[in-house]
């Protein structure tokens, strides 16, 4: 994953060139029977990469709509055991390193800084193709199935740039991936239309509060009927980008009953929202959405309310995380190995050391381990197979060794992991955020 | 195209293993944890079975099925090191001390399978082999192996004495690490069958043990003991360049298979926790958060993520092996990851059930105790940290000591 930073920076064009080279040189490409979904992603890339930018605010409204929501077919059961991607996804995994390495990483630290992604980068961001791969063609993207296994390695890949402009990349797929998964044909035709477009709207999935021992099956925000629709009051905290989204989906206890998840546009009366800067996630722009006395139309809720859309929209997120986690666990593990072979103590590098040697050792057994298990729960999911229990434990794992293994980042650079001249602060900060934050990403 | 259920062509070995553990393992498992050092008869049936089962090519849960076959299957391939593995676990879920026990089964086995030549391995075949490595002056550092084999003529004469041979008095057979030339190091330490009754071959005595108390654990000494020379595993060619290549390839299939033996044992210890809690009130909820719910779900929780992980862990080594991949860093991860975590899991399992766990009404305390061995055996938690460390960090084990 990690490639030499060229001398001259790529621009947006030079970005969507380079994919499509590399596309075009593979010898996948010339093998007959290539699917689907990269030619698909080969056109978007070519159509969006002339493109100027659009408005900033706009009207969602439905145009023309599906006579039933378009969905994504559950991937096959492949039957075997196996650990290699698909030429697909290996295509796609490769586009998307090269992408963090080269406009993530670099601009990891500033965005940390200012709280905000550089100009741009969301831009870049969405020409890679990230939100199409999980919109059906009927609606204008380049999806064909379900690929939650696809999702988790570009998560994956993303977070090996930086976790917190990773969750600014991704947080607009997580709307419309539920979109997707759980809208009615209104709330589609109204809503995706933008997401395949050329301004894909700053969006994000609300579940979180500030409250110790969260539970997201238990909102606080309330959700009461009205004649026309609901009204919400509550609070949603950590949302990312919060205050240039244009769309939010955001959980509320319905009248007792249960959560449940509701389309909220940033233009509607009673909306505001706060800047909540944290710990880190810094480059994601992190506020508080306050929702006072906001009144939705009936067509605003989404998933009809029901219990099981709502499990698998905490699912998939804390999967989304734990994808995450593996990613910057992995860029932990890059940059501590060439650290401890050059670093000298006594006379000899400290890695000659059982105490700094198995630290790593275990960095990179741990890491291992939470991946399998996230690919497992991401393979289930995407088949249609139970995966609650395996999201549990994706999810433990990536909060417990996240953690340690963040904090073993640090700990192996000594002071110098303490200070900001190293990316591993930034990372024992970033990894905390692992089990803390429910919603968000999506996968 | 990525998935990490196991295959369902596998699922009827799966199933016959489960079968046996349940039915044969299970019902004997205090019986011989009590009696140390007794043979348990009722295995022989079971091996004969399993016998059975690997002629029939599908692999097995035995441990020839690690042997590398010529296989011209395109693509991804499920294959014997999978099975073996799959198989290992469901037997150990029974019990890890009475499969260390079964005929025909043992490490000695397993090191054949993997590097015998063919007639060697015809020769061989129905002999039920032990594995001897470990020296009173030298355990994970099987480079200081003092053994020696001296070429006489068509024999090999071997000297030396091995402790904590698995199965050292109820195997036909021994494999024995031997160096023809201490002052060539690693590469000059090879292997040799030593058949049971073979004059100068003596067992000195059995250990009495923490754990795995049915499996019988010997010291052997060789006195001028002669062996044919056609005995040799592998080749008798001493290539520095190769070093310890020859004999290590054996770990690179015996890892996971242990790593599978400690999932086995540490499944079984979370099954029976899992029951345990459920009756007390306690259970675990995979969509509340951890906090939310009680210490005991929380911990449980914790105990099957590394579980889990430890387990996809082993079957990815497996597969890779099946696949052809060099798999000696994931070998060494999984057994790294398994032999801590069934240690770590087994002892909170009985820390969670109380007095429950820690008498002997249950089998939770036996399988604590017997856990603590998959640690040890196979290469030390410490020795599998090394392995890996040295691999990531580009160094040779004279610059990581």
């Amino acid at each position: 994953m990690s490639r030499q930073t060229p001398q001259r920076r790529r621009d947006a064009m030079g970005w969507g060139l380079a994919a499509l080279t590399r596309l075009a040189g593979s010898k996948a490409i010339e093998r007959a029977g290539l699917r689907k979904p990269v030619q698909n992603v080969v056109s978007a890339a070519t159509r969006s990469g002339f493109r100027a930018v659009g408005a900033t605010s706009r009207v969602f409204r439905a145009t023309s709509r599906l006579g039933k929501p378009a969905r994504l077919a559950p991937a096959p059961d492949a039957g075997l055991f196996d650990l290699t991607p698909t030429e697909d996804q290996q295509l796609i995994v490769e586009t998307v390193s090269e992408f963090a390495a080269e406009q993530l990483r670099p601009a990891a630290a500033e965005a940390d800084t200012k709280l905000a992604p550089p100009d741009g980068l969301l831009g870049r961001a969405s020409e890679l193709g990230v939100t199409l791969v999980g919109i059906p063609e009927e609606l204008g993207g380049v999806g064909t199935e379900r690929s939650v296994v696809t999702n988790a390695l570009v998560a994956e890949a993303l977070a090996h740039g930086d976790l917190g402009l990773a969750v600014a990349v991704l947080a607009p797929s997580a709307v419309s991936t539920a979109l997707v998964q759980w809208g009615d044909e209104e709330q589609q035709a109204t809503y995706l239309p933008s997401f395949v477009g050329e301004n894909v709207p700053a969006a994000a999935l609300a579940l979180q509060e500030r409250t110790p021992l969260f539970d997201p099956f238990k909102p606080s925000v309330k959700a009461r009927r009205t004649p026309k629709g609901y009204r919400l009051d509550g609070a949603k905290s950590l949302v990312p980008r919060a205050a240039q989204a244009e769309l939010f989906v955001v959980s509320a206890d319905l009248e007792g009953r249960g959560p449940a998840l509701f389309i909220v546009e940033s233009s509607t009366d009673g909306v505001s929202i706060e800047a909540e800067p944290a710990m880190g996630l810094r480059g994601a722009a992190t506020g508080k959405l306050l929702l006072d006395k906001v009144n939705l139309p009936a067509g605003a809720l989404l998933g009809g309310g029901k219990q099981e859309v709502f499990a698998d929209v905490v699912r998939l997120s804390r999967l989304g995380w734990a994808a995450l986690a593996c990613g910057t666990g992995k860029a932990v593990l890059d940059y501590v190995i060439p650290y401890v072979n050059e670093r000298q103590a006594f006379g000899e590098p400290v890695s000659h050391r059982q105490g700094v040697a198995f630290q790593v050792a275990d960095i990179a057994i741990e890491l291992e381990g939470l991946r399998l298990v996230t690919l497992k729960a991401a393979a289930r999911a995407e088949q249609g197979k139970p995966y609650a229990r395996e999201v549990a434990l994706a999810r433990k794992l990536a909060t417990d060794k996240g953690m340690q293994i963040g904090s073993a980042g640090v700990q192996l650079l000594g002071g110098h992991g303490f200070v900001k001249e190293h990316p591993v602060e930034r990372w024992y900060r970033d990894l905390r955020a692992i089990g803390v934050l429910e919603g968000i990403v999506l996968l | 195209m990525i998935n990490l259920e196991i295959p369902k062509k596998a699922q009827t070995l799966v199933n016959q293993a489960y079968q046996a553990a349940a039915e044969v393992f299970r019902p004997i498992s205090r019986k011989y944890d009590r009696a140390e050092h007794s043979y348990p008869a009722e295995l022989d049936m079971l091996a004969a079975l399993l016998d059975g089962l690997n002629s029939s090519g599908e692999g097995g849960a035995g441990a020839a099925g690690v042997r590398c076959r010529e296989d011209n299957t395109k693509g991804n391939r499920n294959g014997g090191n999978l099975s073996t593995v799959l198989g290992a676990i469901e037997m150990c879920w029974g019990d890890v001390a009475l499969l260390l026990s079964m005929p025909r089964q043992g490490l000695g086995n397993a090191a054949i399978a993997s590097v015998a030549n063919d007639e060697q391995l015809q020769r061989f075949a129905g002999v039920w082999a032990a594995m001897a490595i470990t020296e009173p002056g030298c355990g994970s550092d099987s480079a200081a192996i003092t053994a020696t084999a001296t070429l006489d003529g068509d024999e090999y004469v071997l000297n030396g004495e091995k402790i904590f041979v698995t199965a050292g008095q109820r195997a036909d057979a021994v494999v024995v690490w031997a160096t023809l030339d201490k002052s060539k190091g690693r590469a000059a330490i090879k292997s040799f069958v030593v058949e049971k009754g073979t004059p100068g071959f003596e067992v000195v005595r059995l250990e009495h043990k923490l754990g795995i108390r049915a499996s019988d654990t010997a010291v052997l000494r060789f006195e001028n003991c002669r062996v044919p020379k056609e005995n040799l595993l592998g080749t008798p060619e001493i290539d520095t360049s190769k070093g310890f290549a020859g004999v290590m390839q054996t770990f690179d299939n015996t890892r996971p298979l242990v790593a599978a033996m400690a999932i086995g044992v540490a499944r079984a210890a979370l099954e029976e926790t899992g029951r345990l809690l459920a009756e007390a009130g306690v259970t675990v909820d995979y969509d509340r958060p951890a906090n939310t719910q009680h210490a005991a779900a929380a911990a449980f929780l914790q105990l099957e993520a590394d579980y889990e992980a430890a387990y996809l862990l082993t079957l990815e080594s497996a597969w890779m092996a099946d696949n052809r991949k060099p798999n000696s860093l994931q070998a060494s991860m999984a057994k790294a990851k398994a032999g801590r975590s069934v240690v770590d899991i087994t002892l909170r399992c009985v820390e969670l059930a109380g007095t429950l766990g820690y008498t002997e009404e249950l089998l939770l305390e036996k399988w604590s105790r017997d856990a603590k061995i998959l640690d040890i055996f196979e290469g030390t938690q410490q020795i599998q940290q090394l392995i890996v460390a040295r691999r990531l960090l580009g160094k040779t084990s004279a610059e990581l000591k």
